[in-house]
């Protein structure tokens, strides 16, 4: 669901969001209109205002754990975390984490990619959210949820900054309430 | 804006009518410094006056005098050396993995840092202590422990971040900057534009190994005509000289550890 139409109508704090990611075309190839970030990075305002509205959404929700996808998940999640008193726990390509992990495959458009997990990062019935700075398919946190779910903690939502059309109308991903901030940037929003 | 004149017959010694407070000057960037007119026979030249710790300087221009305003609070910040009582903390939330990536290597894991909430606020509350009020306008964070340590102090000192990233990872244009390895190089990129000449930076990363990537990092921004005030690590492994390769940025960790 678009906080738009989820208690956030007409909150210009969106439209400061929206206006600082940059669309940059034909990356990583032709055809892709790339929803980048590192712009929203660099407005701080818009920055803390993103941050904001997920703190104020999750703060009150018995959330002890906020769980990232690498790397931009990372850009977010940590100051969440900190600011709602959860722990952050990183989900990594394969071969990142040092420790015993547990991981999961899933689908890219050509191929696949495996996200791995720590062990013992999280505990059974803690109450985590998932974050990352868009969702497309929603392969990748799926492949999160699961990894989240095997080791008995609760998936409470997956939140994202950008959400692609694909999942416009859907509220769920694998059962789970998916919350996004804004729709992606067109190329005439970009000076 | 004070001005006071005073006699040409007056050399070196400056006399001021009356002392200018120290922290006065440093928080104030945007009042014009006082300036003193010196009378020759032939011109008046109006000089910026400098204050710090005691000794006072002449500065030919605003830009000497905010320069010079900037680096005294840099060495102010550099010589603090007090072991604050959350250092023992976050230094026992560390996880030591013996031969990660590769035998004999003794990886020190932060993400048992991240899963201990107060020993997490605490550090970055003490990159938040000793950077914020400094101008510091630019927070870089080295992919991709750099990206969880970064964000949250560049918000709380009113920063923007930078994100330094392995190649082709940043969509658009780029500037890059190569680095030695044990055994080959690798290379960080950093958008065009994503800093402007002059902007004082910070450059985070979770540790301090040989240097090599900070190095590359302090390259890649002076490129572009920003000033590093310093490099801030969690972890610092003192035997592999790291500090070394920095030049003349300074270098501020948490916690020492062997390597």
């Amino acid at each position: 669901m678009f906080a738009a139409e989820n208690g956030l109508k007409g909150d210009p704090r969106l439209e400061a969001i929206s206006a600082a990611i940059r669309v940059v075309p034909n990356f990583p190839k032709k055809g892709i209109m790339f929803q980048d970030i590192t712009t929203l990075l660099l407005d701080h305002k818009a920055f803390k205002h993103t941050i904001d509205i997920f703190v104020d959404r999750y703060k009150d929700m018995q959330i002890s754990v906020v769980a990232g996808v690498e790397a931009r998940g990372f850009l977010f999640g940590p100051s969440i975390a900190l600011a709602i008193g959860a722990k952050f726990i990183p989900l990594r390509k394969p071969g990142k984490l040092p420790g015993k992990v547990i991981s999961e495959s899933y689908e890219l458009e050509y191929g696949h990619d495996r996200l791995e997990m720590h062990v013992g990062a999280v505990e059974p019935r803690e109450r985590v959210i998932i974050i990352d700075d868009l969702v497309a398919t929603g392969g990748t946190l799926s492949a999160a949820m699961s990894l989240l779910e095997s080791q008995g903690a609760e998936v409470v939502e997956c939140a994202c900054v950008i959400g692609l059309p694909e999942v416009k109308g859907q509220h769920k991903l694998k059962g789970k309430p998916l919350y996004v901030l804004v729709e992606p940037s067109g190329l005439d929003e970009f000076c | 804006m004070q001005t006071i004149i005073i006699s040409p017959l007056v050399s070196h010694r400056l006399c001021l009518a009356r002392a200018v407070p120290c922290n006065r000057l440093l928080n104030n960037h945007h009042r014009a410094p006082p300036s003193i007119r010196l009378s020759n026979h032939r011109s008046t030249t109006s000089l910026r006056l400098f204050s710090s710790a005691g000794s006072l300087c002449v500065c030919k221009s605003d830009a000497e005098y905010f320069a010079k305003a900037a680096a005294s609070r840099d060495s102010e910040m550099a010589t603090e050396d007090v072991q604050d009582p959350r250092i023992a903390k976050i230094a026992s939330s560390i996880r030591v993995i013996p031969d990660f990536p590769k035998p004999g290597i003794m990886f020190q894991d932060i993400t048992t840092l991240l899963l201990d909430t107060e020993a997490f606020k605490d550090t970055i509350a003490l990159f938040v202590d000793r950077y914020k009020d400094k101008g510091i306008s630019v927070v870089a964070g080295v992919e991709a422990r750099g990206f969880i340590f970064g964000p949250p102090i560049a918000l709380a000192i009113g920063a923007k971040f930078v994100p330094m990233r392995k190649p082709k990872k940043l969509p658009g244009k780029v500037i890059s900057e190569e680095y030695s390895l044990e055994y080959g190089t690798d290379t960080i990129e950093m958008h065009v534009g994503a800093v402007e000449p002059g902007e004082r930076a910070i450059i985070i990363d979770d540790l301090i190994a040989t240097g090599g990537t900070l190095a590359a990092a302090i390259r890649l921004l002076e490129r572009v005509g920003v000033k590093i005030v310093e490099c801030a690590c969690v972890i610092e492994l003192p035997e592999l000289k790291g500090k070394e390769k920095l030049g003349e940025t300074s270098l501020f960790v948490l916690v020492k550890s062997a390597a």
